[in-house]
């Protein structure tokens, strides 16, 4: 048995949204009476943490903690339009739809706290903790919360914004190519350390190491779970997963999780990553999307970490033990190119 | 939740572009829903019960590629507890596209099977039962009479002048305005050949892949009392699925309700309106609340995969490593409808050549019909099989040149300012610091002057 090590790198980049836009998505944000924000949409959450992200961006811009936001979503009875969870589209997308109605939102705040204090709207500002303060003016503020009852008691007036974020479709010239077909680009360089198993054809993937470029990471562990996450996911597709392991022959289709692999606890390699932050012109705080990249670095990592270990290149995804041990077998007889 | 796990961001690289003063952004926040998630106690689509629910079950195609000479209802519907078995008739509006609302055209794809079928596992009849079982056992009993024709299996064969055509257009080929491929260029790719010393030609392949969700895609539809229907789904796009369902059952956009937003796993399957036009149209038919929800022998072997692609490479490399030339040629395995893969091909060819400048680029793209279940929409669409490909050939080209591959990648790495092959200027660019970060990372040493590029300025 002879365990060989190699090292392999990738470089990719990843675009942010629906592939030449026209892809719109609003937002609805308005103040309860005791000064709660409630950020009507009609997205989806798909696990990757879609309401986390809108409520700190709606209390960035309204000013107010995040625990005082409320996120409804995904009811087209009483969310306005979203085109989708898809397509690294909804930071970017979402996020600057909440922007714009949570500036508006915040401008009917700050009006209403400005009559209450005497001052004009432009010298307040928030603290980002509850309270609305006179800038320069130790000790004169006002709650967030004695706003929002004086709006609504007092002044008979809404807190609340309007919200939408288009890129215009871009349609393709057919002769030559030319188009705009995305927002902001992301970007990634992973390095994959491998052992192959020349007897078994069996490849462990020892270590994944990135740097990420995301624009802003609008919260950083969420950030390095979807690294964590999609680096599973791109080891997954290097090494094992197909629906037609003969493609294009269609038998041996696997039905379930017992013929259809994918790595376990026990196949997880150690992880570690860096993130950089280029902000896009576009983006919310600068973000772009980072939900579906992190799954395509780690794949011709691994491959090219596979061929820096044992001298064989397998083109054909997945990298099965069969595969590999068929082109050992073909390298062994035939001289090395 | 503790902190530690956060990844480390590099503050010193772009230091004045990111400055900013935030509050809540930048925090690391744990997610809102986390503890319910893992706690068992988030509430589903599934997870919602409705008195008198039916279930469906359908009746799939066994065959790659046949004519459909007739469909015996009489043994399913003689099973105890089957309320009605749905047929394309049932259907008012039976062909439809999922990119109609785009305008990327035509109809192509019946909602059920019509005169024949176009890959093993094409919904044919879906039946309604009490019990999943009853239906389940019903589906098998449906019988189905095929007069077998060739299967087109192959993305190669397919795309053979004499290969028998499986789509009523006469090709088995998408047809972008008028063209049978979609194409970039810039520059003179063939000129430039002849003048570069290395020239490098390699394919990559990948298969199907499915997006494994843990749970499968699914659909319950409520009548209520007002005459709308409920739909509560776990689509990642809720407007998507009500025009879409909307447009195939011929009703106005104001009976629908789409209800979701909480999905358990997602990965770009759950983009495709599958399931729920068959769940309303069974509560339309019965006056009954129907849940169609996939099996997971379903979701690995019917629901759209990521796309199977064939991508041939071949490069022009200078003896001094930098690419002037890259013809790209791109195959998409869209199986037998369209679904999202036209403009996944689109955005494949978008993506080429990589986040590198090359002066030359020739991208010709092609989306081709088998007799497979149509991939669609995953995680990474029309880029993660291309970075696959573009990447172990610049690893392949940094070996041929006996080069660095981190020095191979940031000499060609674009830069701000400069041209894509689509006409766009990039901006933002941050290739050259992600390899610089990494190479740092574990301890990889650069020569000073590619310490010293940057993405913002040539150097």
């Amino acid at each position: 048995m002879t365990r060989l090590r190699g090292r392999g790198i990738s470089a990719v980049n990843y675009p942010t949204g629906m592939n030449l836009g026209g892809d719109p998505s609003q937002a609805l944000i308005h103040a309860t009476t005791t000064g709660n924000f409630v950020v009507t949409l009609s997205s989806v959450d798909l696990g990757q943490g879609l309401r986390t992200i809108m409520t700190q961006i709606a209390a960035e811009v309204l000013g107010v903690p995040p625990e005082s936001v409320i996120i409804d979503t995904a009811d087209t009875d009483t969310g306005p339009h979203c085109m989708g969870t898809f397509a690294s589209r909804a930071t970017h997308r979402i996020g600057n739809a909440i922007i714009m109605a949570a500036t508006e939102a915040r401008n009917a705040l700050l009006d209403v706290a400005g009559e209450e204090l005497e001052v004009a709207a432009a010298d307040l500002e928030t603290d980002g903790d509850g309270r609305i303060a006179v800038k320069g003016v130790p000790g004169k503020s006002i709650s967030v919360l004695d706003a929002a009852l004086a709006a609504h008691f007092k002044y008979g007036r809404t807190i609340s914004g309007r919200g939408i974020y288009l890129k215009p479709r871009s349609y393709p010239d057919f002769e030559t190519g030319a188009m705009d077909p995305d927002s902001c680009q992301a970007h990634a360089c992973t390095i994959a350390e491998v052992e192959v198993d020349t007897e078994t054809g069996e490849v462990r993937v020892l270590k994944l190491t990135s740097a990420y470029e995301i624009g802003r990471a609008l919260n950083p562990m969420m950030v390095e779970q979807q690294i964590v996450g999609g680096s599973w996911m791109g080891m997954s597709h290097a090494l094992y997963e197909t629906t037609e392991p003969y493609y294009p022959d269609r038998a041996h289709g696997p039905v379930d999780f017992a013929e259809y692999l994918m790595p376990g606890p026990a196949d997880i390699p150690q992880y570690d990553a860096v993130i950089l932050e280029r902000p896009s012109a576009s983006g919310p705080f600068g973000a772009k999307g980072i939900g579906e990249m992190t799954a395509n670095s780690p794949i011709p990592a691994i491959a090219n970490a596979i061929f820096d270990a044992c001298g064989v290149r397998i083109d054909e995804l997945p990298i099965t033990p069969e595969k590999l041990l068929r082109a050992l077998d073909a390298a062994a007889v035939a001289p090395r190119r | 939740m503790s902190a530690d796990i956060t990844a480390r961001i590099r503050e010193d690289i772009f230091a004045a572009e990111r400055a900013g003063v935030f509050r809540a952004v930048g925090r690391a926040l744990p997610r809102i829903d986390a503890r319910a998630h893992v706690s068992g106690s988030t509430r589903y689509y599934a997870d919602r019960s409705f008195p008198g629910l039916l279930h469906v079950v359908m009746a799939r195609s066994e065959r790659h590629h046949a004519l459909i000479g007739g469909i015996d209802l009489s043994a399913a519907e003689a099973v105890k507890g089957v309320v009605r078995i749905l047929t394309h008739k049932d259907v008012p509006n039976n062909w439809y596209t999922i990119l109609k609302l785009i305008g990327m055209g035509p109809d192509e794809e019946p909602v059920l099977a019509e005169d024949r079928v176009l890959y093993r596992g094409e919904p044919v009849a879906a039946v309604l039962a009490e019990t999943a079982d009853a239906a389940r056992e019903a589906a098998g009993k449906v019988r189905i009479a095929y007069e077998d024709l060739p299967a087109v299996l192959d993305i190669e064969a397919a795309m053979l002048t004499d290969a028998s055509a499986i789509k009523p257009h006469g090709s088995n080929l998408f047809i972008y305005d008028g063209r049978d491929h979609f194409h970039v260029h810039c520059g003179d790719t063939e000129a430039a050949f002849c003048e570069v010393e290395h020239i490098l030609e390699h394919s990559y392949q990948s298969s199907p892949i499915e997006h494994a969700p843990v749970e499968t895609t699914g659909a319950i539809a409520v009548p209520e009392p007002n005459g709308r229907y409920s739909i509560h789904s776990n689509t990642q796009a809720a407007f998507f699925t009500l025009d879409n369902a909307a447009l195939i059952l011929g009703v106005p956009f104001r009976h629908l309700r789409v209800i979701g937003g909480t999905v358990g796993g997602g990965f770009g399957g759950k983009v495709d309106v599958i399931v729920e036009p068959i769940a309303v149209l069974g509560a339309m038919r019965t006056g009954r609340p129907v849940k169609y929800a996939f099996s997971r022998e379903e979701e690995m072997q019917v629901s759209s995969p990521r796309a199977a692609e064939r991508i041939r490479i071949k490069d022009g490399v200078m003896a001094d490593g930098r690419i002037i030339a890259r013809d790209v040629r791109i195959l998409v395995d869209a199986g037998a409808y369209s679904r999202h893969s036209p403009y996944g091909t689109i955005k494949a060819a978008a993506h080429m050549p990589g986040p590198y400048t090359v002066p030359n680029v020739t991208i010709n793209a092609w989306c081709v019909y088998t007799n497979r279940t149509p991939s669609s929409a995953m995680r990474g669409f029309g880029v993660t099989i291309g970075d696959f490909a573009v990447e172990v050939q610049m690893d392949r080209i940094a070996r041929l040149l006996g080069r660095d591959p981190f020095e191979l990648r940031l000499q060609n790495a674009y830069r701000d300012g400069e041209m894509k092959p689509h006409r766009k200027k990039v901006e933002g660019a941050a290739l050259v610091e992600v390899v610089q970060a990494a190479a740092e990372r574990i301890g990889h040493s650069l020569p000073p002057e590619y310490r010293a590029m940057s993405s913002s300025r040539k150097g």
